[in-house]
């Protein structure tokens, strides 16, 4: 009945199963991807108000010593940080691509499913109710919160007679997103916390310490590895519920592990620095542009594309304006939106 | 079956249109002095004292209309963006046009030209700005030669422009001081702004030159929401028609959020609520959707201001507390 709404837009050409991929492509991607990466790292561990040479960074992480100044900053507050911009890129990049797979839609991503929105109304209760939480305990609610948003709306999802449709997935994820959303702006206007929410997301991955590393590690892991699992599944999900289905698929199955594979990447990500749900829009459609639509290649390239995104975002955070730091939302987003604009631009059946 | 589908449309039209009228007479009392329902027809007709007059026509109806105006005029943008671009999820706040009109108003701000004019009739002009601003940025983006404007590709460049005006928003937010912040952040959950008949008269024309005009489209609508193929061979002049109607609903929903602040969220679900009780036919669609909207965002204008006492709710946030779980009801009961 719904027709307008079940339309995806690419649906032109269908029925035949064989899907675009560029391999050589894909592998430039990977190789150079990964280098970058590296070196980016570096960089980003290397410069700061104290200066490192790369070669110091080098002996810090073969050879620890804790006499040393430049190894204790190192190891205490740089690598720590490091580690998460790369880790949430690649958990918000990834996340972005299976949600836009699965759901045939290119507007999707980790956000639809409701994770910030969740994620955003406990920083707000917390920051209402709870004043003087650790960052590690505003950590755990937010990941709280974006687990409660992400059940909700599967659980609507799913308890809709004829199951779980894309149109119905992301309806529902609006629908609660907008929900938590207004709740978490009446608490943050009422009780005049919206100002230090904005800090707290602003804010990024400056101040990041190894224990939140270690909580948010495991799942983005986990999540990464799951989704490199999942990518053929993905691949054949993203061509239609019937094409899916006539191949012997069990789409319901599939699309319920990708969903957890989703949570588990932004529901960590999230509750490290905040919605910068952006990199789950533009890393995927960039890496699509590239190297065509098979996932078993989009997952690992947007993982590291993603990743270097991030790092080098976080990196131009601190370098612009020292000692002072740019929100890293906004640093990406000001490199993400042309990229994005010039592969809109190109994009045609893209999925 | 069409037979059956108009006069279930015109059923659903009936309660709504009553429902508003109910709306209406409670909105004109809610959070207010009492009026009694018989005085205020007596007053609306012109028989009511010089007080009643004052208090009604001056301070509660500009209000009241501006509501069913905003909740009309987002709610139509709304149904023809998501037809237009045959995606479910498009309405005026993830094209990115509320977040213009919001980066209007937060430089408005920043810049400190607050104290200087009166703000009650700049903040309007700003945010029209910005949503304007944001509309013509959207039409060139997504425009390419010999291609036109292709849905896919407008709501990419939407959803890339929300990203990064929101990104600047984020530092202009860092920015401000703690008063300003509240100030920008109450206008960009919703609250109507500008309740006098100025701006009334500056939102009327929009409203009732592009909502008919809109319906007069209908029929393409329908077919547009066909596969583009279909379309064609059916006839219609595909891209000259949707031209048309991506630039008048983005217009029309610049016009609103400029008087009605984020209250974008309508712009989403009253389409679609509406689509479920009604089916997707756009001949009745469109009219039942500017009724659907209406009645939401009087109703949460109403009810914002009487929840928490003193301190006034903005509808932006209503709407989405009331809607939202009414709409998951509608999602899971029908099919």
């Amino acid at each position: 009945m719904d027709s307008s709404a079940q339309q995806s837009p690419t649906s032109g050409k269908q029925g035949i199963p064989a899907v675009k991929a560029r391999p050589v492509n894909a592998i430039v991607v990977l190789i150079v991807g990964t280098v970058v990466l590296m070196l980016a790292m570096g960089l980003a561990i290397a410069s700061g108000p104290r200066s490192i040479s790369l070669a110091e960074v080098w002996r810090s992480l073969i050879a620890f010593n804790p006499e040393l100044t430049d190894h204790q900053v190192i190891y205490e507050l740089r690598l720590p940080r490091t580690i998460a911009a790369a880790l949430v890129g690649a958990g918000f990049a990834v996340s972005g691509a299976i949600m836009q797979g699965i759901s045939r839609n290119p507007m999707a991503d980790p956000g639809i499913l409701g994770i910030n929105a969740g994620a955003t109304l406990m920083l707000a209760a917390c920051f209402a109710f709870f004043p003087a939480q650790s960052y590690q305990g505003i950590m755990l609610f937010c990941f709280a919160g974006a687990a409660v948003s992400t059940a909700l709306v599967f659980g609507i999802g799913s308890a809709v007679k004829g199951g779980l449709s894309p149109v119905r997935l992301v309806l529902a994820g609006s629908a609660i997103s907008a929900l938590f959303l207004a709740v978490s702006q009446g608490i943050a206007l009422h009780f005049r916390v919206g100002q230090e929410m904005a800090f707290w997301f602003a804010g990024g991955v400056a101040g990041t310490r190894w224990i939140q590393v270690q909580i948010a590690l495991p799942w983005i892991i986990a999540g990464l590895l799951a989704a490199f699992v999942l990518a053929r599944s993905i691949t054949v999900l993203s061509l239609g519920e019937e094409i899916a289905a006539g191949l012997g698929q069990r789409t319901g199955l599939i699309r319920f592990a990708s969903l957890v594979v989703v949570f588990m990447l932004s529901g960590g990500s999230v509750s490290l620095v905040g919605p910068v749900a952006f990199v789950g829009l533009v890393i995927p459609h960039l890496t699509r542009s590239l190297v065509g639509v098979d996932y078993r290649w989009v997952i690992p390239c947007t993982a590291v594309l993603g990743a270097i995104l991030v790092v080098a975002g976080d990196f131009g955070a601190r370098m612009i304006n020292p000692p002072r730091e740019v929100p890293l939302g906004a640093l990406i987003a000001m490199i993400g939106v042309p990229f994005f604009l010039y592969a809109a631009r190109k994009e045609r059946r893209e999925f | 079956m069409s037979f059956k589908r108009s006069r279930r449309s015109a059923f659903v039209m009936t309660v709504l249109g009553t429902f508003i009228v109910f709306m209406f007479m409670a909105s004109a009392n809610m959070g207010y002095k009492w009026m009694p329902p018989a005085d205020i027809v007596k007053t609306l007709l012109g028989y009511g004292t010089a007080k009643q007059e004052l208090v009604l026509l001056e301070f509660r109806l500009p209000r009241i209309v501006l509501a069913i105006l905003v909740g009309a005029g987002l709610a139509v943008s709304g149904a023809v963006l998501q037809a237009v671009t045959r995606n479910p999820l498009a309405d005026p706040a993830i094209l990115g046009i509320t977040s213009g009109a919001g980066l209007g108003v937060n430089l408005y701000v920043v810049s400190g030209l607050m104290g200087t004019f009166s703000s009650i009739f700049a903040l309007p002009v700003v945010a029209m700005l910005g949503a304007f601003a944001t509309a013509a940025a959207l039409y060139i983006l997504s425009y390419k030669r010999g291609e036109g404007i292709r849905p896919i590709r407008i709501v990419l460049v939407g959803v890339a422009l929300a990203a990064g005006i929101n990104a600047a928003m984020m530092v202009l937010a860092t920015m401000m001081n703690s008063n300003e912040y509240q100030f920008v952040y109450t206008w960009l959950a919703g609250t109507l702004w500008a309740t006098n008949w100025q701006y009334v008269l500056a939102l009327l024309p929009w409203i009732v030159i592009l909502i008919p005009l809109m319906m007069l489209y209908a029929r393409h609508l329908n077919i547009i929401t066909l596969t583009e193929q279909v379309a064609i061979g059916l006839g219609t002049a595909v891209e000259r028609t949707r031209q048309t109607l991506i630039a008048a609903a983005v217009a029309l929903a610049a016009a609103c959020v400029a008087v009605g602040g984020g209250i974008g969220f309508v712009g989403l679900l009253a389409p679609h609520l509406t689509r479920r009780l009604i089916g997707p036919q756009h001949q009745y669609l469109i009219p039942a959707s500017a009724m659907t909207g209406a009645l939401l965002v009087l109703a949460a204008d109403a009810i914002g201001r009487v929840i928490l006492g003193a301190t006034e709710v903005s509808a932006g946030i209503v709407v989405a507390i009331i809607g939202a779980p009414y709409f998951i009801y509608l999602l899971l009961r029908t099919r």
